[in-house]
């Protein structure tokens, strides 16, 4: 469980987090979604008893981050955005030496176990120098297993993984995810749409919006923009489709391609390729564009695009 | 204390896959056997005007506490500094130990290793007690090398203190050698030229304190005091800067 009251950190004299406020109950997965220098790093530090926040306060697995940072960090398993490992170790020695810092008893054995988890078994007498960056994200993960810990707070744990790896590592938090609270940061919305219960976006340190991703994927809904191509230029069909009813801002661009937007809940595709044949032009593809980040915070924040 | 044993096996492990701890180890112990082969040889010539010279143990502990000055900044400048550079604290400061734990697991990996050496050392007393008669005063042995060690254990601490407020380990370095040049050879000046502070500054002067007792195999409560307070206060300054860079 981990419980987050107002939690504010400054950097010097800049703000990285202002007056957050949020709650993950056991065997949920909350994602923390948001762009680059939001504040999800700084955030996942403070709860996982790395620093101080400036004001504020939080519960983690039941226990006050700042008077009982050692009872957090003992049910705590922690994954850092940049994966420090010690590079002139061999796989199975980093891991055993982290496994003794938390007294695990039959600690090679829980090496073994949380190494098969991972997939790593195979590499555990390398050196983590000699390790590609998804294997070492996979040991920093093993790492934040190797205790069974109640809260799991990853910080991107998909980055730099193929997409095979990150489909299995998906799959491995959501398992682990039944019993366990989980905190995971990404940058990616569908990610978090995948495997997360609920998601918190986050932008420039403050919550834009808290819901179960279905819910937010139908407060953006209104937003679609659908993009299409046909052959030839596509400057003459601008007119046409923008008199079809419910669809915005008609953009013509270059070989072909027209994007358009069109209103809520209300699925203009159709018409749309029912007109490009009618004027005789050959419809290519079709596809809805999906947002970015950015995009989605100003649609969040109720602020209109241009 | 399990977590600063812990910490403590890992650094020392860590100095034997180094190669810097294997030079400074042969390096020390190579000069201190030549300094020990000459002053043995001296002792040997006939003699001519001098009373009869018997080498004692300082002969020994002597130049390896000079060593110790040069080469205790380059086995202490990594244990924090480094894990600051690669980032690992934050691996360490989210684990379950206190931060006073981290520090004096570091600081015990590094004095292990001294120990060894001095361990080592001890060749050269037992050769010296085997060639003089009537063998080495056992006592003034135990004053020599329990003021090696003490002295030795708390400028590693001092080293340990210094490393925890640095990323970079040549500033650590540099700055832990100037701090112990200044302690072992500048601080006993002021004694001679300041009367008032006079004795003030022959207590912290600890390469008085050694040369002047504990060589000599004396041993006052405050020489052993004395190091151990440096030793807390270095540990308790890398503890600090540790708390103090978690709050930025
Ligand atoms: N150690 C630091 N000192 C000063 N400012 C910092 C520090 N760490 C982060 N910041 C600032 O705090 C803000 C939030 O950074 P943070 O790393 O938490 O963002 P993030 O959401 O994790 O971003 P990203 O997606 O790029 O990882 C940024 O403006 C960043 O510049
Ligand atoms: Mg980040």
């Amino acid at each position: 469980m981990i419980r987050v009251n107002g939690l504010t950190k400054d950097y010097g004299a800049r703000r990285a987090i202002e007056n957050l406020t949020f709650e993950a109950r056991q065997g949920e997965i909350l994602g923390f979604l948001g762009p680059n220098g939001a504040g999800k790093t700084t955030t996942m530090r403070i709860l996982s008893g790395y620093m101080p926040p400036t004001a504020g306060s939080a519960q983690v697995a039941g226990y006050d981050i700042i008077s009982e940072s050692l009872e957090v960090r003992r049910r705590v398993g922690y994954l850092p955005e940049t994966v420090p490992l010690y590079n002139d170790m061999t796989v199975f020695d980093y891991l055993k030496f982290m496994a003794d810092l938390r007294h695990l008893p039959r600690a090679e054995d829980r090496v073994d176990t949380v190494l098969d988890m991972v997939g790593l078994i195979e590499r555990a007498d390398g050196y983590i120098g000699n390790l590609s960056k998804g294997m070492r994200q996979r040991v920093g993960l093993a790492q934040a297993l190797l205790h069974r810990p109640e809260v799991l707070i990853l910080d991107e744990p998909t980055i730099g993984l193929d997409p095979a790896q990150v489909v299995e590592v998906r799959n491995l938090i959501r398992e682990l995810g039944k019993e366990r609270t989980v905190l995971l940061s990404t940058h990616i919305l569908s990610e978090a749409q995948q495997i997360c219960d609920r998601v918190v976006i986050i932008n420039k340190g403050r919550i834009v919006a808290e819901d179960s991703p279905e819910n937010l994927q139908a407060r953006l809904s209104g937003a679609q923009r659908v993009s299409l191509r046909v052959r030839g230029e596509s400057d003459e069909l601008v007119e046409k489709i923008a008199a079809i009813p419910g669809v915005q801002e008609v953009i013509a661009l270059p070989e072909g391609v027209l994007e358009f937007q069109h209103a809520p809940g209300q699925d203009v595709r159709p018409e749309v390729a029912r007109t490009i044949v009618r004027a005789n032009y050959d419809l290519l593809e079709m596809q809805p564009v999906g947002m970015s980040l950015e995009e989605i915070f100003l649609e969040l924040t109720g602020k209109k695009r241009k | 204390m399990r977590n600063m044993w812990i910490i403590a096996q890992r650094e020392y492990k860590h100095y034997f896959v180094s190669p810097i701890a294997y030079v400074i180890m042969f390096t020390i112990l190579v000069i201190v056997g030549i300094i020990f082969a000459l002053n043995i040889w001296q002792a040997s010539q006939p003699i001519v005007m001098y009373s009869p010279y018997v080498p004692d143990v300082s002969i020994i502990t002597g130049p390896m506490l000079f060593m110790f000055i040069f080469s205790i900044p380059a086995l202490t400048m990594r244990l924090l500094a480094d894990e600051h550079r690669t980032g690992t604290l934050e691996l360490l400061l989210t684990a379950p130990l206190r931060d006073w734990e981290l520090v004096a697991g570091k600081w015990l990996g590094s004095f292990l290793f001294v120990l060894t050496l001095i361990v080592l050392s001890l060749l050269y007393p037992l050769i010296l007690h085997l060639l003089i008669e009537p063998g080495l005063d056992l006592g003034v042995l135990l004053t020599n090398y329990l003021g090696m060690i003490l002295i030795s254990a708390a400028l590693l601490a001092i080293g340990v203190g210094i490393s925890a407020m640095f990323s970079n380990q040549i500033a650590a370095f540099f700055t832990t050698l100037v701090v112990l040049v200044v302690l072992w050879f500048l601080i006993g000046a002021p004694a001679d030229i300041l009367p008032r502070l006079g004795d003030f500054f022959r207590y912290i002067d600890l390469r008085d304190r050694f040369y002047n007792s504990m060589a000599m195999g004396v041993l006052n409560l405050s020489d052993i005091v004395y190091p151990l307070t440096l030793l807390v206060l270095g540990l308790f300054l890398g503890t600090l800067t540790i708390e103090v860079r978690r709050w930025q």
